[in-house]
């Protein structure tokens, strides 16, 4: 036994090496899979063709997210309604199909569990610290805020992971990301992930596994953390890893999905077992320090392109770097805003608060406190809350939060991805401007022609009740303490 | 996965650089259940224009592709190697590939041919006129015209490609070395297996958010 110090990242790894091959590439074992509807269906028919089985059905889980209307789901008498775009159907129907033929565990479009893949993980304890999770979905490096190796494949490796419950990988660099001080006021997990993927770049952590440290880290509760590891792909990093700690455990335990009895006393010495040595080193080390970040958001194309919302958009010609500017200046082509425009003062014409880097229940209760009271500005054409899963609807209905953003102007929806990417029928028309709290800002990732605006549920709420990109702070003098 | 050792007939002549995934096979065309049917998709945008190389009925359903650098750049949508696969491409030639698409391209059974760009320039103006073999034995490109490039891949996938063997078909070899590892694992980490079953989660059960 090599008594090396090892990261989180090295530990989860060393526990989970099938064999080795004489390139360096390992067999991985892996412990957790989510599958959702658009991704999954050629992996199902080839398993078919091939006349193979799902190795672990134990080990997976389904749930139909990215094509799902976010309307209502049943009739007033509770039959289901039907979905009219009959590709999204289809896809639905073959998922549904898939996992009875198969045998794993499925959660049904009208199941109270339902929701973004990425929110019901975490929500039901099928996310575990220490254990290897994939989906066929970028965004996966979410589960990393649970001390989870967690990272996005493609459709021939959602059908390897079925059918073996391995993926052939070669081992990742580590890259430590420290947040030192503590977060002023106004500033959110999101502000804190923008502002580190504005200094590292959009490319910044490629080849590596991020490792989220720091006081600001260790002070956020779950949701704050999934915020931040959502969008370690967004900063080129495959995966994004907090170490697990009381919050977690607190978090974890009592889930449906989460070891229970002698299984969580023991799980949880394991656990306790996984942070990184002190002596351990990281290939590359970052850091920020929190007395430095406002409430931020994006103005161009990439998720690099950070300013605070009391900066102005910015030169092309100010970038040292000449992609950049050619970069910067098909950018603000795109997103109509002229350089020397105060953020502040540009119009938005759609609110998006959703998507599974900001639709969890301490989210709603942040636009809600700024939502209070006041109603969606005139010249929004649309203003859409949509709640990352069925429990988060429910929650916060019961605390009342719904009524707060029907009565201001909100729609109130069911659960999905939703104005993240369009695939369903909730888009922004071509040439608008949304505040969205999703997580890519790409040209078209909203619908054709689209313009997002990157920021956190709060900044989004400011945005909808003054129609334009607001400083979140100035809305929430006196209401908070 | 059907073995290839030789793919030999027409090639689209068609030399274009950073062809994109997006270019291959736009986003509308991903709400699919099956990887057959995307050809009617493929090259939407440039099938749009009159005249062009896809329509033309000398390539119809020719099995070689040839294209600038950075070929299949963009997403990692295993869709644009389902599209081509589709078409009945069984390769591609070009100066360089995206890491994501010569992945996808693999395993579907594509192969992806690096050439230097003078290589590729010749084959363009021969492939107006001439067909072209591509062989996994000998590892060159060849045509009537008496050209000969030779082209390198990595072992392994050069042995899947032509023994016709999938990734997941020898991952699956390793049945023993798998179970050992998950008789490893229940011993080490039994909480790690769940009991399946419950298709649908009771919502009284549910948890909190
Ligand atoms: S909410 Fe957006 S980013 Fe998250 S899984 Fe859905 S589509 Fe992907």
């Amino acid at each position: 036994m090599s008594t090396r110090p090892l990261t989180l990242y090295e530990k989860i790894w060393a526990d989970h090496v099938v064999g080795r091959q004489g390139d360096g590439t390992c067999l991985i074992y892996i412990d957790r899979h989510l599958v959702h509807e658009v991704t999954s269906p050629q992996a199902f028919s080839g398993l078919r063709s091939a006349g193979r089985s799902v190795r672990r059905p134990d080990l997976t889980l389904a749930v139909p997210d990215h094509n799902l209307p976010t309307t209502a789901r049943v009739d007033a008498a509770g039959r289901r309604l039907p979905i009219t775009d009959t590709a999204s159907a289809d896809q639905l129907a073959a998922l549904e199909r898939n996992t009875a033929e198969f045998g794993i565990d499925y959660i049904d479009a009208t199941a109270a569990e339902q929701g973004i893949v990425h929110v019901v993980g975490p929500e039901q304890g099928f996310t575990l610290p220490g254990t290897t999770l994939v989906c066929g979905d970028s965004h996966t490096s979410a589960h990393g805020a649970l001390g989870a190796l967690a990272f996005g494949i493609g459709t021939s490796e959602v059908e390897h992971v079925l059918a073996t419950q391995t993926l052939l990988l070669r081992q990742s660099k580590t890259m430590e990301i420290r947040v030192d001080g503590t977060l002023g006021f106004g500033v959110s997990a999101k502000d804190v992930v923008l502002a580190i993927i504005g200094k590292i770049g959009a490319a910044g952590g490629t080849g590596h596994v991020i490792e989220f440290t720091g006081e600001v880290i260790r002070a956020l509760s779950i949701e704050g953390r999934l915020t931040i590891s959502n969008m370690s792909i967004e900063g080129g990093a495959r995966a994004g890893l907090i170490a697990p700690d009381e919050t977690t455990y607190a978090y974890l335990k009592g889930r449906p999905m989460a070891p229970s009895g002698d299984a969580w006393d023991r799980a949880l010495a394991y656990w306790r077992s996984l942070p990184t040595d002190a002596a351990a080193t990281y290939d590359a080390v970052v850091k920020l320090d929190a007395t430095d970040i406002a409430p931020s958001l994006t103005w161009g194309t990439s998720p690099e392109d950070v300013v605070p919302i009391t900066g102005i958009v910015p030169d092309p010609d100010s970038f040292a770097d000449a992609s950049k500017r050619v970069a910067a200046r098909k950018s603000l082509d795109y997103m109509g805003l002229e350089p020397g425009t105060r953020m502040q003062d540009v119009a938005v014409d759609n609110i998006f608060i959703g998507s599974c880097t900001n639709s969890r229940i301490e989210d709603l209760r942040a636009a809600a406190e700024v939502v209070k009271g006041r109603h969606v500005a005139d010249g929004v054409r649309q203003a859409l809350i949509v709640p990352g899963s069925g429990l988060v609807k429910r929650q916060a209905e019961s605390e009342g939060l719904d009524r707060i953003f029907t009565e201001a102007g909100f729609e109130w929806r069911e659960p999905g991805c939703s104005m993240c990417l369009a695939m369903n029928p909730d888009k922004v028309p071509p040439g608008q401007r949304c505040a969205s709290t999703s997580n890519r800002n790409f040209v078209g990732r909203q619908g054709p022609g689209a313009r997002t605006h990157l920021m956190s549920p709060a900044m989004a709420a400011a945005a909808a009740v003054t129609g334009r990109l607001t400083d979140v702070r100035e809305l929430l003098g006196g209401r908070v303490s | 996965m059907q073995p290839v050792v030789t793919v030999s007939g027409r090639a689209y002549p068609w030399g274009a650089k950073n062809v994109d995934t997006d270019i291959i096979i736009p986003a509308h065309w991903l709400k699919t259940t099956t990887r057959e049917g995307l050809a009617k998709g493929a090259f939407e945008t440039v099938r749009a224009e009159p005249g062009n190389l896809f329509d033309d009925p000398t390539y119809r359903r020719a099995p070689i592709l040839i294209a600038g650098e950075n070929f299949g750049c963009g997403s990692s949508r295993e869709h644009a190697a389902w599209a081509l696969a589709d078409m009945g491409v069984a390769a591609v030639i070009a100066p360089s590939f995206s890491d994501i698409f010569s992945g996808n391209a693999f395993k579907n059974g594509i192969v992806p041919v690096v050439l230097p760009q003078e290589a590729v320039d010749r084959l363009v103006e021969v492939a107006r006129d001439h067909p072209i073999t591509v062989d996994l034995d000998t590892m060159t490109v060849t045509t009537p015209l008496q050209d000969r490039f030779s082209f390198e891949l990595d072992p392994f996938r050069r042995d899947c490609l032509m023994q016709g063997l999938d990734e997941i078909g020898l991952t699956l070899a390793k049945d023993t070395a798998i179970s050992k590892f998950e008789d490893g694992t229940s011993r080490a980490r039994p909480w790690i297996s769940r009991e399946s079953g419950n298709a649908r989660i009771a919502v009284e059960s549910a948890g909190r958010t």
